[in-house]
Order: C-alpha cells, then sequence, then structure tokens
C-alpha cells in the first residue's frame, strides 16, 4: 500500500467495484440480464431522468454488472470512473466521438493496431475528423502535427507492429503545453504492467477482449477517465464545457469538473450511439480481470524466455520486443514498463513468406489466429494472413517483413512453448534446406 | 453563472436550474478541499422541487478567484456577503464538514437571515489529526490519502458506487488534486483552529438538522453529542439523522438518502 487508503492492483483486481449482493449475498458479481429497471414511482423515473438520483434506466447507459466491470477498471488504472462498451473499437469511437466532430482532427502514432489504423484513416474522415500519423518516437514530428483544430492526441502503450514505446511523459507534456488531452491505448499492456494516467495520460482505453479478460471468451472494451484534464481552461472543448441540448441543456465541465467527459460519454455517446457491453460479456471480462496481475506476471516470464530462445536462433533474423537491448525503446521501456513489456512479441525468420507459412503449419501450441492476449499462445504470420495482399515493399512500409511472425505468448509450460517453437523452426530449417 | 463578488469572480451551480432570487434559496457550502460538485445530486433534487439552489465554490477554490480565506468567521462573513450580491433576504443554509461550520457561524452571525440550517457530518469543535494537518502542508497525496481512509466506509473505499461506473475514491482524488497546493492544509488548519462552535450554536434561533454517517471516521456520531445538545438547547431546536451505511463523503455515498433528508427539511422549514 503506498498512500492511506489505496489498495495493491491484486486487491483491486478481485473486490474494486463490487460488495456482496445486499439482496442474495451472492459473493460473485450477479449478471444482471435486464434491458430495463423498475421505477418505484413516477417522481423516482423522473428524477433518474434528470440526473438527480444515480441509478439504471435502461442497459445501453449502464447496467450493475458492467458498472462494477468499469469501476474495477477504473480503480485498477487510477481513474475516477469508466464506461463499459461493446469492443475496444467502440471505446477508441466513443473516446473521440465525445471530443469532437466535423473540422475535428487527432494526431495519432503511426503504431496503432490495424483497427484503429483504419477508424482513424479511412472512416472517421468519412465524418470530417482528419487525423495525421506520425513516428511514435519522433516528438517533434508529434509537436508540428498539432493544429488549432486538433482534439485529441493518440497511442498506444506498446503499438503494433514492432512493439513500439509510447513515451508517455514526453507526449502527454507536449499535449498539455497545447492545452490537449492524450489518450492511451493499454491494451498490451494492462494496468497490471503499467497505469498511462500516472505517467500523465488523460484517457486510457482497452480492448478487454485481450488481457482484461484473457480467456478469448469475451469481445468488450473500456473507457477510462483519468479526471485530471481541465477542459474548462483548455477552451477548446464545447461538447464539454456549454450546454448541451440534448440533455438538460447540461454543461457537463461544470456539473462535475472531473467526470465532465465520462458524463456526456455515457449520457450522449451510448445513449445514441449504442455500442453497449453485453452484461455477460462484462461477466466474463471480470472474471479474468480477477487474476490479471498473477496473469500478467506469467505472461511476462514466458514471453522473456521465449524472446530469450528466439533472439540466439540462428534463423530469425530479429526479435522485436523492448526487453532486448536490441530494441528502439528498450531504454523507454525499462523506465515506463519495469514490470515487463506484456505478452506479444515479433520475430523475422529468414526465409520469406514461405518461410513464414511452414513455420505456422508445424505448430501444435500456437493457434494460428488473429487475436492476442489469451491465455493460450497465440501465432500470425501477417505477409499470409492480415497483409496478405500486400507487396513486400508495402509491408517495409508498415514495418513488417514478409517474414515477420507475430506471437502472443500465453501460460502454457515455458519449455512446452520453446519446443512448440523449436519444432517450427527445424521445419523451416529444413525449406531453407531443400 | 459567474459572478463578482469582491473584485473576485466565484463560480456559483444551481442545480441544472436558472438562478432564481423570487423562490426560496438553497446555499450549499462544501467542504475542505473540495468544490461544489459535490453537491449536484442533492443540488438537482431540490431545485427540481420549488427551491432555487446557490452552491458556489469558496474563494480560491474549484473555479472561484480570490485569495483563499482562512478562518470560518472569514468564510461565513463572506457567504453573508454573496447572499447580499444576490439580493437574498431569507436563505436556507447547508454544510459539509468545513462548510458546516461556515454555515453554523454564518447562521449565529444572521439569525434573522438563515430561516433553517442543516449540518452535514458536523462537529464542533472540529479538531484535525495533526498528522493530517501535517500531511496536507508536506505531502498533499499522502493527505488525500488519508482524507479518502478516514471519508469513506470499507465499502466506499473499493467501490459499489451508488453512481454507476464512477470510481469514488479515484473521483475524490481528482477533486482534491484540482485545488491549488496550500488550499487544503488553510482549509485544515481553519477547522482546527474554530474553538466558538458550541458556543456560536447556543445563539441559532432557526431550526437545525444534524446529518451524520453511521459509519463515519471523521466525525463520528459519537463525537457528534456536544454539537446536537447545544443545537438542541439553543432557540431553534435540532433533530439528529443517523445515514446507515455512510461514512463523511455521505452525498457520495448516499446521495439520495441525502436529498430526501435535505428535501423534507427545508421543505418543512
Amino acid at each position: 500500500m503506498t498512500q492511506p487508503g489505496s489498495f495493491g492492483r491484486e486487491t483491486l483486481a478481485l473486490h474494486a467495484g463490487q460488495s456482496p449482493d445486499p439482496a442474495h449475498g451472492s459473493r460473485a458479481t450477479p449478471i444482471h440480464f435486464t434491458t430495463s429497471y423498475v421505477f418505484p414511482d413516477a417522481e423516482y423515473a423522473a428524477a433518474l431522468f434528470n440526473q438527480e438520483r444515480p441509478g439504471h434506466v435502461y442497459s445501453r447507459i449502464s447496467n450493475p454488472t458492467n458498472a462494477v466491470l468499469e469501476e474495477r477498471v477504473a480503480a485498477l488504472e487510477g481513474g475516477v470512473g469508466g464506461l463499459a462498451v461493446a469492443s475496444g473499437q467502440a471505446a477508441l469511437h466513443l473516446a473521440i466521438a465525445t471530443l469532437t466532430g466535423v473540422g475535428g482532427h487527432v494526431v495519432a502514432s503511426r503504431a496503432l493496431y490495424g483497427g484503429s489504423h483504419n477508424l482513424l484513416g479511412y472512416t472517421l474522415p468519412r465524418f470530417g475528423i482528419q487525423t495525421t500519423f506520425v513516428d511514435t518516437a519522433d516528438i517533434d514530428a508529434w509537436r508540428a502535427a498539432i493544429r488549432p483544430e486538433t482534439a485529441l492526441l493518440f497511442g498506444e502503450s506498446v503499438g503494433n507492429p514492432g512493439l513500439d514505446v509510447l513515451d508517455i511523459p514526453a507526449v502527454s507534456a507536449l499535449a498539455h503545453e497545447n492545452k490537449l488531452p492524450l489518450l492511451v491505448d493499454a491494451t498490451l499492456v494492462s494496468p497490471a504492467l503499467q497505469q498511462p494516467l500516472a505517467l500523465g495520460a488523460d484517457l486510457v482505453m482497452h480492448s478487454a477482449t485481450k488481457y482484461l479478460g484473457g480467456h478469448g471468451v469475451a469481445v468488450g472494451g473500456v473507457l477510462v477517465d483519468g479526471g485530471r484534464f481541465d477542459w474548462e481552461a483548455a477552451g477548446r472543448f464545447p461538447t464539454l464545457t456549454e450546454p448541451y441540448d440534448g440533455f438538460h441543456g447540461m454543461d457537463f465541465a461544470e456539473e462535475s469538473p472531473v467526470a465532465a467527459f465520462l458524463l456526456r460519454a455515457r449520457r450522449e455517446g451510448l445513449r445514441d450511439f449504442g455500442a453497449c457491453l453485453s452484461p455477460m460479456n462484462a461477466f466474463q471480462i471480470l472474471q479474468g480481470l480477477e487474476t490479471l496481475p498473477l496473469r500478467m506476471r506469467a505472461h511476462v516470464a514466458n514471453t522473456r524466455a521465449v524472446a530469450a530462445h528466439l533472439a540466439a536462433h540462428p534463423l530469425v533474423e530479429r526479435v522485436a520486443y523492448p526487453e532486448l537491448e536490441s530494441h528502439r525503446g528498450h531504454a523507454l521501456a525499462a523506465r515506463l514498463l519495469p514490470d515487463g513489456c506484456g505478452g506479444v512479441l515479433s520475430f523475422d525468420l529468414r526465409g520469406g513468406r514461405n518461410a513464414g507459412r511452414v513455420f505456422i503449419g508445424a505448430l501444435r501450441l500456437f493457434s494460428h489466429l488473429a487475436n492476442v492476449g489469451d491465455a493460450k499462445s497465440l501465432v500470425i504470420h501477417p505477409a499470409s494472413t492480415t497483409h496478405f495482399r500486400m507487396s513486400a515493399a508495402d509491408l517495409a512500409a508498415a514495418g513488417i517483413g514478409e517474414g515477420t511472425i507475430r506471437l502472443s505468448v500465453g501460460l502454457e509450460s515455458a519449455d512446452d512453448l520453446l519446443a512448440d517453437l523449436e519444432r517450427g523452426l527445424y521445419a523451416v530449417g529444413k525449406l531453407l534446406k531443400s | 453563472m459567474d459572478i463578482q463578488l469582491q473584485g473576485h469572480a466565484i463560480r456559483l451551480y444551481h442545480g441544472g436550474s436558472a438562478f432564481d432570487k423570487n423562490r426560496p434559496a438553497i446555499l450549499l457550502l462544501h467542504g475542505a478541499g473540495h468544490d461544489h460538485s459535490v453537491w449536484t445530486f442533492q443540488a438537482r433534487h431540490l431545485a427540481q422541487r420549488g427551491f432555487t439552489i446557490v452552491a458556489p465554490d469558496l474563494p480560491a477554490h474549484g473555479r472561484s478567484a480570490g485569495p483563499q480565506l482562512s478562518s470560518i468567521e472569514a468564510l461565513a462573513a463572506w457567504t453573508l456577503a454573496l447572499a447580499d450580491a444576490l439580493e437574498l433576504d431569507r436563505i436556507r443554509l447547508a454544510g459539509h464538514s468545513m462548510g458546516s461550520l461556515i454555515a453554523l457561524a454564518a447562521t449565529a452571525a444572521a439569525p434573522q437571515r438563515i430561516t433553517a440550517l442543516a449540518l452535514l457530518g458536523s462537529i464542533a469543535p472540529m479538531p484535525v489529526a495533526p498528522a493530517l494537518l501535517l500531511a496536507a502542508q508536506e505531502d498533499r497525496a499522502r493527505a488525500h490519502g488519508m482524507i479518502n481512509q478516514w471519508s469513506y466506509t470499507p465499502r466506499g473505499q473499493l467501490g459499489a458506487s451508488p453512481t454507476p461506473g464512477s470510481w469514488l475514491t479515484g473521483a475524490n482524488l481528482s477533486l482534491m488534486e484540482r485545488q491549488a497546493p496550500g488550499v487544503l492544509a488553510t482549509d485544515l488548519a481553519a477547522c482546527n483552529a474554530w474553538q466558538d462552535g458550541l458556543a456560536t450554536a447556543g445563539r441559532v434561533v432557526c431550526p437545525t438538522l444534524l446529518i451524520c454517517g453511521e459509519r463515519d471516521q471523521m466525525t463520528p456520531p459519537r463525537a457528534v453529542k456536544p454539537l446536537r445538545d447545544a443545537l438542541v438547547n439553543a432557540q431553534g431546536g435540532a433533530r439528529m439523522m443517523e445515514i446507515p451505511g455512510a461514512g463523511h463523503a455521505l452525498m457520495a455515498e448516499a446521495p439520495d438518502a441525502i436529498s430526501d433528508a435535505l428535501r423534507g427539511f427545508f421543505t418543512d422549514t
């Protein structure tokens, strides 16, 4: 316990946001499978709609099971509250749509999950929101990309595909110099390994589908507000600082200086865009969240073993994992991710696309699929799957080699994982000799 | 609504309804290191029931400018000056923690103007633990942690917030961090220094409602007795209400119970 009144991550992961059900004493979080909630009387109903009483009205906007997830992730991240949404993509969209609209602009790291890149680069421009992509490590590029209409800076703690480490203190300082918030996608590290808000970020999002759940059975997303950004002083966020006709003329920053963003995101974004999370998914993600700190320690331990093994192998040209000295983000990772850089790494095989195909085909424990952050080990060969239409030159521009393999290292016995990788590497060796 | 008072911009929150000086007015005074937003549920609730609400950010708190006032007497005088500026002749007054001391002092100073007084999380005198006073001066983060530890019940400290998705202690930390350095320390010193509470209570001529949290560690129910006795024996009389399962952060932990209690009391008085 670092401060009075605070709890350790392991405790928060198990308890935050939930106390035993007062009706029946249920220790586990009940799944509230209901679309709506009975109003005791007409006056109480009106009070709920007027936001003068807290509570639930309709499960698109809030749900008791989802609320436990929201509070738990907020607690783990050190925020003031959270919003559970249908996916990580929904969380990113909700954050941007809450802050800006037509004519708005985002500055984003180029090292992003492909889905985020699609949203920012192709879809949001159709709705009048532009994005400038910059090299994650080039702080001058971040600075140069900021425009008067910029509403948000955005990056991933550890970004695809090269596991670039975001210098959150530096980028957040730049953001705050310009009266802008920084949103960090911390999906690949989880709050067990890094709390972006404590490093200077203002908003954090997760694809809860990944490490928060950890089991690969439920898609979901969570958005957390640090509550420290001064929207009113920034003077460039009218959605939060001017009366909103769509909700009682509420001036969200006046209503709650610390929760203005979450109020608007829930009262407008969840209400109108409707990307709500099923309470079943919230329950399943909560089950995973209970063991998050334990799992992340095991993911990191296994990933370190895999990274060391691959780095020493003659058929591997390069391993991208920030804990390795060869990685360009190594020093930054040592400072910002001292407990580990998560369980995802990539490496380049000798032999190009064919080697990649052969390698994956020989594996038995690693599952070949397009996901990360599962308790089970996962593998994908971008050049023959997610990026198979791209030429070698285009792949290189995206930081992907023809022989690049991405691993999401799971919780199996490390010896078994290394043996499985050796099986794949042996097959590649045979291919290269033939 | 922002107004100018004594040469400084002051933020006033009206519970989502326009200020109307012709309606019965309720002033809501926040506690140490806080701002008006601790009252949002209660303010919105009362504003829908015939009252006009004024929940100010005290000087140097929240969005209000001006030098911070360092004594309960000065804050009480400022509160009455605010009522003057808003042309409110008669007001109902509620205060939480430090705000309750300000409300008490203002009520005794202007007995003809205050028609009802609600004191939440209040004791008099209000000694502040030396460790907290020191931490507020030298280590704000530690002071904020202590306040959270003593303000919320065990249930509240682990969440289970009445407000869906809100992490109560995180929100309180953020609210306290938003205040300028030194604000909390000055507030706590003012609470600690004010020794006139019981004598002042004896001069109250309007009815008073004392509201305390059953599990309040800052101002525990057993410590309320001297103040309760002084107010019960004062001209206006008093009653005390204990909120089951709530700590010192009453408005956040039991928002409905506090709204109902204030509405009932201010409607009846």
